[in-house]
């Protein structure tokens, strides 16, 4: 002990906290920040790792609560409606849908944007926090992570039917056929393909990852043998080793390392099918970051929607405190920020470039005969989050969840305005129009909601719904050098 | 007549990380090589207590990465530039900027098959047999309890010595487990 630095903790009756270190030169003390300045914790009560195993698998053990089944029935119905209007579009034809000239991309592409930047928040949270080391992420990134998988399940629908003759969906991979001739890889489109099935897979195998060690959890506390066979298996023999962590968690950082750059690329990718074309409104440079911007915003919207009414459903309120809700309020703050300064530079641009066609296209949006859609965006995805400015908003739980549903409308309509507001008035009068949907393409986007939901509820029923292993990582008794951690004060 | 049972190894509970931090560290400077600790959730510092190297997994995902890359490079050149050209608005046939995107995914996409195909490797999974999850007390090592493992094939391995030794760390529970 001798040779050792001893820090001794004493409490001033002050109730600062004060640490000194003989040997060195002069005495150091550290002031303790005062009470109003100190973090909550990241687990509310001080809960030990034996009770968060049982709160959160016991999510996925206990009987099926009445709630689950009130939720699950209409979404199964809407899942089902989603694939009936899939089957009365294929065998009918697009032209059930509302497209037509000179609105020829419409709702399946704005669903499309807004499922995949749904799914945005996910990987952020999931990749981008982890590599920030914002620990609290570790309470939402499973449920995100599945959000993201789900959203984009979701949003892969679209461009897959909207092509009319799904028969020939094959010809965007580069498969051999029998023309002898290949995709076409200058097209922005051909990059979506390989970013979107990239983000599905590496979002998948994310998410899996992040769930081995969980199910062995599930699989160690299993009553029966089909639920032990079941979780063992997925499991794949999982022991808990300190070598298998080592290079599990190694795996863990290079796949966060990994989602960062891909999360960025697949929304400037997609932007980019708008902005390499030449229509005033979408040919711009900032799209990609402000897409991007936009993404997050709307994902951390659906975040909220979902993980709010969970936390107090499922009982998890320590484990996703309200300080994990204000800090989600204050990501969806700063991106809706990015997102309004986006949508000013846009004009000021617009004005700036001197280009008729460009003025004419951002003056549209705003008063011509789509002005609702484009105030509607305004007002839901820049006045908005302004109010989670305040720390009253941000802890009040159904302010939060009614602010988070208004995001998510707001976000559908930025894409609303961006598709079809652009294309509706064209370079000359003649190719002008107004787009409405029909009855199939409004059923077509509600029925995914259905999917979405069906295959959540079932994750919250099956799968652990926060990471359990990494929520243990964060507790002080998980610490070896805090005092709950069973360090016992002095050199160790 | 039942045959004794072979021994894989000897287990000792430890209640906190702390604890068994020491009884790592103690157990790497007796010079055991065929050991290990088991813990719910990864222990910051362990890799040291244990004297472990750096993970190699960083290596299978940038092979991984450098495959995805260029095979998406030459994939595109050889099928938009060589095997069927098409001329499109005077562009050239092969560019590596619009290139880029899709092999920047795919580089992405095989560098995270490579990240975790290389932790599965490197681990020996899945291994859906293992001794120690047939042991009655080891599924508490998903939940809050901390083991220490010594495998009887460790040349150092003694039963009576390293059982005292796991005693003098402050295991409040050594057994036996059998093969």
């Amino acid at each position: 002990m001798s040779d050792a630095v001893t820090h001794q903790a004493s409490t001033s009756p002050s109730g600062h906290d004060s640490i000194s270190a003989p040997g060195m030169i002069g005495t150091i003390r550290l002031q303790a920040p005062p009470a109003e300045l100190q973090r909550e914790p990241m687990i509310a009560h001080q809960r030990s790792p034996g009770w968060l195993s049982d709160a959160i698998a016991g999510v996925a053990e206990c009987k099926t609560p009445l709630w689950w089944w009130l939720a699950f029935i209409p979404s199964v119905i809407m899942m089902t409606v989603c694939f009936s209007m899939i089957i009365y579009l294929l065998s009918t034809g697009v032209g059930v849908w509302g497209p037509g000239h000179p609105v020829m991309w419409g709702w399946a592409i704005i669903n499309f944007v807004w499922w995949i930047g749904i799914g945005h928040a996910g990987t952020l949270i999931s990749a981008i926090l982890f590599l920030l080391r914002q620990k609290w992420r570790t309470s939402i990134n499973r449920a995100a992570e599945a959000m993201t998988i789900f959203a984009v399940m979701c949003a892969g629908i679209f461009p897959l039917i909207h092509i009319g003759r799904i028969w020939y969906g094959w010809w965007l991979f580069p498969i051999p056929n029998s023309f002898g001739i290949w995709p076409q890889f200058r097209s922005p489109l051909m990059w979506d393909v390989f970013a979107v099935s990239t983000y599905f897979t590496v979002s998948v195998l994310f998410w899996y990852m992040g769930l081995i060690p969980d199910l062995a959890v599930m699989r160690d506390r299993a009553k029966n043998k089909i639920r032990k066979f079941s979780y063992g298996l997925f499991a794949l023999g999982w022991t808990g080793s300190n070598r298998h962590w080592s290079h599990y968690e190694k795996a863990y950082l290079i796949l966060a390392g990994l989602s960062t750059p891909l999360v960025l690329s697949v929304h400037s990718i997609v932007s980019l099918d708008f902005s390499v074309s030449q229509l005033p409104g979408w040919h711009t440079t900032i799209f990609p970051p402000y897409f991007v911007a936009g993404a997050v915003f709307s994902g951390f919207g659906m975040v909220l929607s979902l993980l709010v009414p969970l936390r107090r459903l499922l009982h998890l309120e320590d484990i996703i405190t309200v300080r994990h809700v204000e800090l989600m309020c204050k990501v969806t703050l700063a991106t809706g920020s990015i997102v309004g300064y986006a949508y000013g530079m846009e004009f000021f641009i617009a004005w700036y470039s001197g280009n008729p066609y460009e003025r004419y296209a951002f003056i549209n949006r705003a008063t011509g005969h789509y002005w609702w859609a484009y105030w509607a965006m305004i007002t839901c995805n820049v006045v908005v989050p302004q109010f989670f400015w305040f720390k009253k908003v941000r802890t009040c739980m159904w302010l939060v969840f009614i602010l988070s549903i208004l995001v998510n409308i707001g976000m559908w309509f930025e894409r609303f305005v961006i598709v079809v507001i652009s294309l509706h008035r064209d370079f000359i009068p003649a190719n002008w129009g107004y787009f409405r949907p029909t009855w199939v393409d409004i059923m077509q986007y509600l029925g995914t909601f259905g999917l979405f939901f069906t295959f959540f509820l079932l994750f919250i029923r099956f799968v652990p719904i926060i990471a359990i292993a990494e929520v243990k990582g964060v507790t002080p008794q998980a610490d070896p050098h805090h005092p709950l951690g069973g360090a016992k004060g002095g050199h160790h | 007549m039942p045959e004794t049972p072979k021994i894989y190894g000897i287990i000792a509970e430890f209640l906190t990380p702390a604890d068994l931090m020491h009884a790592a560290e103690k157990v790497r400077d007796k010079g055991f090589r065929k050991w290990d600790v088991f813990t719910p959730f990864p222990v910051h510092g362990m890799d040291k207590a244990m004297g472990l190297k750096n993970s190699p997994v960083g290596w299978f995902s940038f092979i991984g990465g450098v495959t995805g890359y260029t095979s998406g490079m030459l994939m595109i050149w050889w099928m938009n530039a060589y095997d069927y050209p098409v001329l499109i608005g005077g562009k050239p046939m092969f560019s590596p900027f619009g290139a880029f995107p899709p092999s920047y995914e795919l580089t992405i996409l095989l560098g995270a098959f490579g990240a975790l195909g290389g932790m599965l490797f490197l681990n020996r999974l899945p291994r859906l047999h293992h001794p120690l999850l047939k042991h009655r007390r080891f599924a508490m090592a998903t939940h809050d309890r901390f083991y220490l493992v010594i495998e009887s094939s460790d040349p150092k391995y003694s039963e009576i010595e390293t059982r005292k030794l796991l005693e003098s760390l402050g295991s409040g529970h050594i057994e036996l487990v059998e093969e």
